[in-house]
């Protein structure tokens, strides 16, 4: 566990990068990850992104699957808005913690 | 030697799916969709048996083997011997169980896999010979075949640096 500064907050991270609290997440915060992981966010990605702090809140496992059948975007779409590794990017930048489902 | 070199990054995957089983199909697709998840290129060959995988009216009615399959348990943990799985509908009642718990999990049907697979940029493959030696049209098979392929074909699209051959 690390201490690290993001857009002017200090939060703590996980090795990987992951936000370790995801109530020390903001808007600022998304888009500065989000542009580590060379990715501009539009409000396309901040539909997902919300979603996805959602379904976390709730206790859900997620999957891309999930994430297709939102009905915000389908799976093509996904991956389009978060290439080279969907989930665990826009987990990332969501500031949830790594995915841990196999699909 | 201080310096090891640096541990050589997977980035693409050549998956050869041979069997009709739906496990060994399923082994198949969760290591292909768990690679194009996770950025890598993933090529998918289905041949022999494996190619029902990929046929329109058998995809989605695959089935686990009740029979020869010392690893499959009742649901109560207790071994399911072969002659229980010789008897009529048991098998088909085991594949439902197995495709329900598999649902629970997020792991859909094989058509919508594949669907998901592709979105991600993976690409499918059916063998010439398997498909010679079943008589099996190209009508007969799934939109997701992006070509029927050969075994030299299918290495051509497997090599390059940072790849990996995987056979279920």
């Amino acid at each position: 566990m690390a201490q690290t500064t993001i857009a002017g907050k200090t939060v703590e991270v996980t090795e990987e990068g992951y936000l370790q609290d995801h109530t020390q997440w903001n808007e600022d915060i998304a888009k500065e990850l989000a542009k580590e992981e060379g990715i501009e966010l539009t409000d396309d990605h901040f539909k997902i992104l919300n979603f996805l702090r959602e379904k976390y809140e709730e206790g859900a496992n997620l999957t891309i699957r999930k994430v297709g059948k939102s009905g915000i975007t389908d799976i093509k779409g996904f991956y389009n808005l978060f290439p080279g590794g969907p989930l665990k990017k826009a987990s990332k930048i969501a500031g949830i913690p790594k995915p841990t489902s196999c699909v | 030697m201080e310096n090891q070199e640096k541990q050589q990054k997977l980035n693409k995957v050549a998956i050869i799916c041979a069997k009709g089983n739906l496990e060994d199909v399923y082994a198949s697709l969760v290591l292909a969709n768990g690679a194009v998840m996770d950025g890598m290129e993933a090529k998918l060959f289905f041949t022999f048996f494996g190619l029902d995988a990929v046929m329109k009216k058998r995809m989605n009615k695959l089935q686990t083997s009740t029979v020869g399959n010392p690893a499959l348990r009742m649901p109560n943990g207790t071994r399911m011997g072969n002659l229980l799985g010789l008897i009529p509908g048991v098998q088909s009642m085991v594949s439902k169980m197995m495709k329900k718990q598999m649902d629970d999990l997020d792991v859909p049907p094989v058509d919508e896999f594949l669907d998901m697979i592709t979105a991600g940029g993976g690409e499918v493959y059916a063998c010439q010979l398997a498909v010679d030696m079943f008589k099996v049209k190209r009508e007969q098979l799934s939109d997701h075949v992006l070509e029927i392929l050969t075994v030299g074909e299918f290495y051509e699209k497997a090599a390059g640096e940072g790849s990996q051959i995987i056979f279920t």
